[in-house]
């Protein structure tokens, strides 16, 4: 990793990092460990581009200087680890008013969004992007992270990470597919509905190890096809489906008549 | 209508005018291999292979059994129930398939039919049985034998009591439902994080956060059986709210149950006791993923939607010198669903 | 030679048993008994074949399973329950899915067989109900059949809490908080439950009992009654040619439906199994050990149960009042007490309630088409119409997230639909109904149409029809459209008031709601007519309506 934050400054570094973000659209998971842009390193021309960047595309609601206004949250103090996660994961720039921003392509590449996360995160301390090495999830103790997520997160998420429905039309979403630094910003940060879990709540290492959890969730169940993890329902939906519908197939055709 | 023997044919004058005849059974079809051999021959070869397929299938899952040892992974344990599962299906399948096939094609296909006759015995049968009856009432003299009968009916009807009462006595252990009325609160108990069991200092709590909260007791004490029972009354969902935000909270008059913006309320739902747990950070409010019965956490925890009546009862807090949050005392009132005494 | 031994040696074993049994005369009585072939006729052999599948697995699983609360520290797999204390009822259930072999795949089937027994008893009760099946002499056995599906109810919530995980747990604290609600004695038949404050440790073991041998006990010795009671009945057949109330019509048990009963049971046992391979159900591990704190979103019960839920979560809150210092919580005692109870008072009274309103004291063995009976056709979609709408409301939460709604607002929509869909279901039934009888008579009357167009000497077109064979015609003439009662006046040819006057008035206005509206089948001599006509004309239906009947056959 030293190696590593060494070359962070090398004028190739946007290059490598879009690199590393394609491939890490392309499902390698080792690689889904984001772009490694905390505030601290962040230079003084990043700030200045995140501030244009941020100046016109989302001054319109957050204003000019991220003070927020009626309805809209103030970003003074949220962090760089706030705008990464709802930039990366195209929450914003908000398209249309709903009852929540909803997941969508991300509007801006790594590199812009770093950027924006260095501006923002210039303007008031707030939670740093994780590094790799703390949503590793192969450091993690699933087992642990199994006890923090059934208390702390399964009301909402569902006890797999499948998502589950709030008030009002809110949701909380799936998390099948999120990434393990946005999982971890996510807790860090609570973005929209979600509280916000701080390091004395769930600490950095339970947080690994819920990532961990979620992780090992993305193999299936040892059950068999896992009809989408929504728990009695679909399984009762199913049985009425392929159960009932095979066998009344083959009632018919027992009663049916030879030809 | 069945009885009706006359005929419906149209083209005859004086037909029943007022309902049709029974037609009788259909005319019997043949099937192919009633009458080709080719077809016979096919079918028995058919079911024959079906019997096969179900014998391979046996011979399938016990090779599955044997070289698949689950190794308590995902994949695994997949594996190992996907292989058996499709060789039990199979041995399964073949041989119902194979009967079935076999008693359609092979099996005589010519519908018989058979009487019925009434339920109800005929009156000679009934009359005997009556007979049979009044002689044994009379034998036994139960109805002139006024107080041997009552003796009966009474010794039959108190039996019972030998085994109910030392039932009834233990089954519902010591039967002092008062306990509902208390929690493992108390006063100067150290609010805790659910399930690691760490002490919460105030300054941890930040605004928009929530905890899911126990009394602070010892690790003894939590990996104790009778903890689960405790848990069940003492969990507590902890809130740091803009102070701004907050417009009433469940304070007497004179007492203050929060501590700058934070609250406490009971994790147990006032409906039918279900962790009320979904809490919405913008909106302040508290979703029960059960049946959606939603309290406003700004506003003492009422109840704005769904199946609950009262607001979760709120465990009044207090900060101790070293920064760590406290109880002040025991909540103020049963938590959890309501019960018929509840407020006596 | 073989054959012959063969032969010699099964008339000995024969022998030796009938001299010790005569059970000469069952096989004489039983073994060609007559069973009528018809699709609808298996789905109880499916609920009846799940059972003994649910047996089997059930008694593998007992091998594993420890019925116990007692704490324990989990060692192996799954990783994400290594270390983990738990009870052991817990803890044994994970070692049955992990580390016997097989033991997932029996878990696996024994819970999707349950599920199937539930979804085959409620449609075998729908073929009952929508044929008339209950009719005399069978309302009994309809009264079994109810009690087997209450038992069925039982049985599942039993089984589905042993595991003792985080879901079935909450399932049972829904349970206790039903149970606290109930006046006077509601915290007491908690302690009872429970043996003390909810969850204590003795709720497993005793749930155990109840699912392994008193519940299946009942069961067992209730679908004894049934079968017997299908045999001393012999059973229904649907209507057709030679098919009437005094005769079956059918194949042999012996050797026909021995082999098609008996392959089905395969069938039904290798789809099970198939299902149990294949497709992953109740991963308790997901869940977690019980513990009063957690809960996962999409928290419900198995698909039995969803109506209960939906009814808990329709139920506005305000309905909780207190009475003198005591309280009364009516928004869990409605939906969860009194809903359900007239749910099921209608399954248990409807047979007799419909022999009252028809005054028929005859045995019926031949069943009715539902369109001939519009008000008992359109009473059961009107049921089963409010059960599917409790049983959505009990799934608000994943519509809301699978359609993108408003939980809310699906709340609402379903509190309102329970009561306006039960009754638009019942009125387009019966509309659909009368209309497929109308449609019935038309055919009768006027043949099928051919399509071949025949122009006469004199310009007229017409469209040649053809008509019904005897076995077509048949069938839709051969109902009985019931008659609302009617009544003697008030007072009786002195001027007294008779007794029990007040009572007939109610049977009578309950039986014009049944019989008021109905399609007489087609006599002969309306036929013969519509033949003089032509079979191109339109001939008027005969639907009565209210006390003036239409029609030419009277």
């Amino acid at each position: 990793m030293k190696a590593l934050a060494a070359r962070r400054h090398h004028r190739l570094a946007p290059v490598v990092l879009l690199l590393l973000a394609l491939l890490a659209t392309g499902g390698v998971y080792a690689l889904l460990a984001p772009s490694p842009a905390s505030a601290d390193s962040a230079n003084v021309q990043d700030i200045e581009t995140g501030k244009k960047l941020f100046q016109a595309n989302c001054a319109t609601c957050h204003g000019i200087n991220a003070e927020g206004s009626d309805g809209v949250p103030s970003l003074v103090g949220v962090g760089a680890a706030a705008v990464d996660f709802q930039v990366s994961t195209g929450r914003m720039p908000m398209q249309m008013n709903g009852p929540q921003a909803i997941e969508k392509p991300a509007q801006f590449d790594a590199e812009q969004t770093a950027q924006l996360a260095a501006y923002v995160a210039s303007l008031g301390d707030g939670p740093a992007v994780p590094t790799a090495d703390q949503v590793d999830p192969s450091q993690g103790d699933p087992a642990s992270g199994a006890a923090i997520f059934r208390t702390n997160c399964a009301m909402c998420h569902n006890a797999v990470g499948a998502g589950g429905a709030l008030s009002e039309g809110k949701f909380a979403p799936s998390l099948m597919h999120t990434s393990a630094t946005n999982i971890y910003q996510a807790m860090l940060t609570g973005p929209q509905s979600m509280p916000v879990f701080n390091d004395a709540n769930v600490t950095p290492e339970e947080k690994r190890d819920v990532i961990a959890y979620l992780m090992e969730q993305r193999e299936g169940s040892a059950g068999g096809l896992t009809l989408g993890g929504l728990g009695p329902v679909s399984e009762g939906l199913w049985v009425w489906v392929v159960g009932l519908g095979l066998l009344v197939g083959a009632a018919v055709w027992i009663g049916a008549k030879s030809s | 209508m069945s009885d009706n023997q006359h005929s419906t044919d149209l083209t005859t004058p004086g037909a029943s005018q007022e309902v049709f005849a029974d037609p009788g059974m259909p005319e019997h079809k043949h099937r192919r291999a009633d009458h080709e051999p080719a077809a016979d021959k096919r079918a028995e070869l058919q079911v024959v292979v079906l019997f096969v397929i179900s014998i391979l299938g046996t011979i399938g899952s016990l090779i599955a059994y044997f070289a698949f040892r689950p190794d308590g992974t995902t994949d695994g344990t997949r594996f190992s129930t996907l292989t058996l599962g499709l060789g039990m299906a199979f041995a399964l399948l073949g041989i119902g398939l194979a009967a079935v096939h076999w008693a359609k094609t092979l099996m005589s296909d010519t519908e018989v039919s058979e009487e019925r006759h009434a339920q109800r015995s005929p009156d000679e049968v009934r009359e005997v049985a009556v007979q049979k009856l009044q002689d044994g009432v009379k034998d036994s003299g139960i109805g002139r034998r006024g107080v041997l009968k009552g003796a009966a009916l009474s010794a039959l009807a108190l039996f019972p009591l030998t085994i109910a009462v030392p039932l009834v006595s233990s089954v519902g252990n010591d039967w002092n439902v008062g306990k509902f009325r208390h929690t493992r609160w108390e006063k100067g108990m150290r609010l805790a994080t659910d399930p690691t069991g760490r002490p919460i200092k105030a300054a941890d709590v930040t605004i928009g956060s929530v905890f899911h909260v126990i009394p602070d007791v010892s690790e003894e004490e939590r990996t104790s059986h009778e903890w689960i029972t405790e848990k069940a009354k003492a969990v507590v969902l902890l809130i740091r709210l803009d102070p701004r935000d907050i417009e009433s909270d469940q304070s007497p008059k004179g007492q203050t149950w929060s501590h700058e913006g934070i609250v406490a309320f009971s994790k147990i739902c006032t409906h039918v006791g279900c962790p009320v747990a979904l809490y919405e950070q913008q909106t302040h409010h508290l979703l029960c993923p059960c049946h959606q019965s939603t309290f406003d956490v700004a506003n003492g925890a009422k109840v704005v939607f769904g199946p609950a009546h009262r607001p979760l009862p709120q465990l009044p807090i207090t900060v101790d010198d070293e920064g760590y949050l406290v109880a002040q005392d025991d909540f103020d009132q049963p938590v959890g669903p309501s019960y018929w005494e509840r407020l006596k | 030679m073989t054959t012959t031994t063969t032969e010699r040696a099964a008339a000995g074993a024969a022998d030796y048993l009938d001299q010790r049994t005569g059970i000469g005369h069952a096989v004489k009585e039983f073994a060609r008994k007559t069973f009528p072939d018809h699709w609808s006729f298996l789905l109880g052999e499916i609920a009846l074949y799940s059972f003994v599948v649910l047996i089997l697995s059930g008694f593998f699983l007992t091998m594993f399973f420890v019925p116990s609360m007692a704490l324990v520290t989990h060692h192996g797999a799954p990783n994400t329950m290594d270390g983990v204390l738990m009870s052991e009822a817990f803890s044994s259930t994970l070692h049955t899915s992990f580390e016997v072999r097989g033991g997932l795949l029996m878990r696996q089937i024994h819970h999707w067989a349950a599920l199937l027994f539930m979804a085959a008893i409620v449609t075998h009760m729908m073929r009952v109900f929508f044929t008339g099946a209950f009719r005399k002499p069978r309302e009994l056995n309809w009264l079994v059949g109810t009690l087997l599906l209450i038992l069925g109810l039982g049985a599942g919530f039993t089984g589905y809490s042993l595991p003792d995980d985080v879901l079935s747990g909450n399932g049972l604290r829904i349970t206790d908080g039903v149970v606290k609600s109930i006046p006077i004695i509601g915290s007491y038949m908690s302690y009872f439950i429970f043996g003390g404050e909810f969850p204590g440790d003795d709720i497993i073991p005793r749930l155990f009992t109840l699912h392994i041998l008193v519940v299946p006990g009942i069961i067992l010795a209730l679908v004894g009654v049934h079968l017997l009671m299908v045999v001393l009945h012999k059973h229904t057949q649907y209507p057709g040619g030679g098919r009437t109330d005094k005769n079956v019509v059918g194949f042999p048990l012996f050797p026909v439906y021995v082999a098609k009963a008996g392959g089905f049971f395969f069938v039904v046992f290798g789809v099970i199994a198939l299902m149990g391979a294949t497709m992953a159900i109740n991963n308790v591990w997901n869940y977690g050990p019980f513990d009063p704190s957690p809960v996962s979103a999409g928290a419900q019960p198995d698909w039995y149960m969803l109506f209960l839920e939906g009814s808990l979560r329709l139920m506005p809150g305000q309905t909780e009042y207190v009475i003198g210092g005591f309280t009364l919580s009516l928004n869990i005692l409605i939906p969860a007490v009194i809903i359900p109870g007239l749910l099921f008072t209608f399954l248990f009274v409807y047979p007799f309630i419909e022999a009252a309103v028809t005054k028929d004291k005859n045995e019926h063995h031949v069943l009715d088409r539902p369109r001939n009976v519009p008000v008992r056709t359109g009473l059961g979609v009107a049921f089963l119409t409010a059960f599917i709408i409790l049983a959505l409301a009990g799934s608000n939460d994943l519509i809301a997230t699978h359609f993108s709604l408003s939980i809310n607002s699906i709340t609402w929509a379903f509190r309102i639909l329970f009561f306006v869909g039960p009754w638009f279901a019942f009125w387009v039934t019966k509309r659909i109904c009368l209309g497929l009888q109308r449609k019935d008579r038309e055919l009768v009357l006027h043949g099928h149409e051919t399509g071949r167009i025949v122009r006469f000497a004199n310009g007229e077109y017409i469209e040649v029809h053809r008509p019904l064979d005897e076995q077509e015609r048949w069938l839709r003439v051969n109902y009985t459209a019931h008659r609302p009662l009617e009544i003697e006046p008030a007072t009786d040819s002195r001027g007294v008031r008779r007794k029990g006057y007040k009572n007939e008035r109610r049977l009578a206005r309950l039986s014009r709601f049944f019989y008021e509206d109905r399609v007489e089948p087609v006599t002969p001599a309306e036929l013969a007519a519509a033949h003089a006509h032509g079979d191109h004309d339109e001939l008027g239906s005969s639907e009565s309506h209210g006390e003036i009947t239409s029609g030419t056959q009277h």
